[in-house]
């Protein structure tokens, strides 16, 4: 494809119908269309409401335990003996992720809307986990779909959804992981469209979805603004996070998308390897397509059937990713890498031991590539690394591989 | 088109009105079980009494399908089914002299993956009439829809009872050939709640359309049939169909020497049930 020229501001897509550039749209039946009218209109709405702030504000603060902390990992900087690594901790949310900083704002909004039961997908629970939580703190039913091979290698997080009264249900169609997920969850909302809030975990999905996901993890960006700002007296010249459908990421880059200084890199799973063909790096190893109502770059065959993403991390387990990303990709104004199981593995374990904070396999990808990009560094440029999850939940999993060596 | 300047489409639900009846429009997966089964089962439509057929483009992810619909897919699919196949199947069709009407049914991305003009040349050559493709809402129409209906093929649109008045002109606005309404919210393969409210709604589509009126979703019976027939120009009948697909395989998942007869015994007895019907012409 042809690299679009690059317009005035990274930071005003998408447009009135939902594209940043050829990516995105509204590919949904006609029984959802009007929903998701309906869903923009009250976003728009809440946007223009300060009341609606203010009580995001609150729930960030008090429920939340924002704003999360820029952390000098003095360590690993050390170890890499390169740029100064700093760590956004979105781990230390409530939930143990950055997904809660979402579904607050979609939480709220369906309260608004007046919508009695949540719906939501998920790969590696987090965002299931957020989900049942703040459906629990509010009085949600709450439905989760998530893949049943995730099940199986997510236990924790499936005991947890349970715990606070979510309903998990296995999804036993296709290849049984996130993308049968939304399926499924698309499914139920086409049945159940009068009672039903869909609170999709991701960048991704038809409009507004994407543009509503990137607004409530902006927080993240601009925090870290602040952060540096106080730390440092100036920007970060690069910041670096995790891709699966991409709304850790979204929410970091979003605010400094239009400081030409900073450098940014996102970080896809490439599982096996790419030339394996076992990966989940649509942007490296795909191409762009139309799946769960939006055109995206997505891992597909010559025919356009879906393929099979490969993954140690569940959360990145995903054939897709949010169109923005295919857009600052296409635009140039994104790095998008990737790191392999392997890689993300032995990040896993040397942030661990250097800096006492065991990451989410899914963060543990990031990290893996700053192991490579910060040596490359002058030791007074400042890297954020978007820490955008805590890796208990991937203890019995990484156990289990290391134990079988 | 024809020498009148007529479509297929449009020759078919009149010469079905003319008849006093709705047309039966019938779906199945092609490829389902396998091509060769696939394409028999295509061919003894008609002789069967299916006034159209909508005949299903496979895709991995059908997010607007229930689990009848989504095996067939996987069938065909993994019998090695592909979009090139499903075009090739309507030209051997329209070679051996079949006029019923075609529309290929499913998702976008497979057309989008094979590219817009080129398959639409294609379809237009081999003899498909229209399509229906669930993901693509009027919103998105200039990706297929207009092109679609500059190619000379029809674009049939789903209305559905989200459909409100104050919408359903935007979902007619470039439908052509007939309307779908889709009888309630929900996947295909469920069952209809309300047979009353399905003749509210076409009653009020049809007052914002001069379009044949076909209603699908849930139509599992001939005696369903008779039932929406009265009501409607058309009756979709399509789960219901695949399930027999289903039920008549071996333990292997292959086709038997059944599988085309258990397809077109059920068609038999839905044509008779929507002739069991006299409606206004």
């Amino acid at each position: 494809m042809n690299a679009p020229s690059s317009p005035n501001s990274y930071r005003n897509g998408p447009d009135e119908n939902g594209r940043f550039g050829l990516f995105g749209g509204r590919f949904v039946a006609e029984t959802l269309m009007p929903l998701i009218l309906e869903l923009e209109q009250a976003y728009n709405a809440a946007k223009a409401d300060p009341s609606y702030h203010a009580e995001m504000g609150e729930g960030l603060k008090h429920y939340v335990g924002r704003p999360s902390p820029l952390y000098f990992a003095e360590r690993l900087t050390e170890q890499f003996g390169g740029a100064k690594v700093y760590l956004k901790r979105e781990e230390l949310n409530h939930t143990g992720s950055h997904k809660v900083n979402n579904v607050l704002g979609q939480i709220l909004l369906a309260r608004r809307m007046g919508k009695k039961r949540i719906i939501a997908e998920t790969g590696a629970g987090q965002h299931g986990v957020a989900t049942a939580t703040l459906c629990a703190r509010y009085g949600l039913e709450c439905i989760v779909y998530m893949g049943a091979v995730d099940v199986a290698r997510q236990a924790p997080n499936v005991f947890r959804m349970q715990m606070l009264g979510a309903k998990v249900v296995p999804v036993e169609s296709g290849t049984k992981t996130l993308k049968d997920a939304m399926n499924e969850a698309l499914r139920d909302w086409v049945t159940n469209v009068a009672t039903t809030f869909y609170c999709i975990g991701t960048v991704a999905g038809p409009h507004p979805y994407p543009a509503m996901v990137r607004d409530f993890q902006s927080i993240i960006g601009k925090e870290t603004r602040e952060q540096m700002q106080e730390a440092e007296g100036r920007l970060p010249d690069s910041l670096i996070a995790c891709i699966g459908g991409g709304s850790n990421a979204m929410g970091l880059f979003h605010p400094f998308l239009d400081d030409a200084s900073v450098e940014i890199f996102g970080v896809e799973a490439a599982g096996h390897g790419i030339p394996s063909g076992l990966h989940a790096a649509s942007l490296t190893g795909g191409k762009p397509g139309v799946l769960h109502g939006n055109r995206t770059f997505l891992l597909m065959d010559d025919d356009g059937q879906i393929k099979d993403a490969h993954s140690i991390s569940a959360g990145l387990d995903y054939p897709g990713i949010g169109p923005e990303h295919s857009w600052l990709h296409d635009v140039g104004r994104v790095k998008y890498l990737s790191a392999t199981d392997e890689e993300a593995l032995e990040a896993f374990q040397l942030i661990s031991r250097l800096e006492g904070i065991i990451p989410a396999l899914e963060s543990a990808h990031a990290l893996a590539r700053v192991a490579e990009l910060a040596p490359q560094k002058p030791k007074d440029h400042l890297m954020v690394v978007n820490l955008s999850g805590r890796g208990d939940k991937d203890i019995p999993q990484v156990a289990e591989i290391l134990a079988s060596r | 088109m024809t020498e009148t300047g007529q479509t297929r489409i449009q020759n078919r639900f009149q010469a079905c009105a003319r008849e006093g009846r709705a047309a039966l429009v019938t779906f199945v997966t092609a490829g389902d079980p396998d091509f060769e089964t696939s394409s028999a089962i295509l061919n003894a439509l008609p002789a069967a009494g299916a006034d159209v057929i909508e005949l299903g483009v496979p895709f991995t992810d059908p997010m607007a399908d229930g689990v009848p619909v989504q095996l067939a897919g996987q069938r065909a699919l993994k019998a090695g089914q592909t979009l090139r196949k499903t075009l090739a199947m309507v030209e051997s069709f329209r070679r051996a002299g079949h006029d019923t009407p075609i529309v290929l049914m499913g998702y976008y991305n497979p057309i989008y993956v094979y590219g817009v003009e080129a398959f639409l040349a294609e379809a237009r050559r081999v003899g498909v009439d229209g399509l229906i493709v669930v993901d693509l809402p009027p919103e998105e129409d200039a990706e297929l829809c207009l092109p679609a209906l500059k190619a000379g093929v029809s674009f049939i649109r789903l209305a559905t009872p989200t459909t409100d008045d104050k919408r359903l002109p935007k979902v007619l606005q470039n439908t052509s050939g007939f309307v779908y309404y889709v009888s309630m919210t929900g996947v295909t393969g469920g069952a209809i709640a309300d047979y009353g409210a399905v003749g509210d709604a076409v009653a009020r589509i049809k007052r914002h359309t001069d379009l044949p009126v076909a209603v699908g979703f849930g139509v599992k019976t001939a005696a369903d049939a008779a039932t929406i027939a009265k009501g409607a120009d058309g009756v979709v009948v399509g789960s219901a169909l695949v399930e027999r697909v289903r039920l008549s395989l071996d333990a292997e998942g292959k086709a038997t020497e059944k599988t085309v007869s258990a397809v077109t015994s059920l068609v038999s007895e839905l044509a008779q049930g929507v002739r069991s019907v006299a409606k206004a012409a």
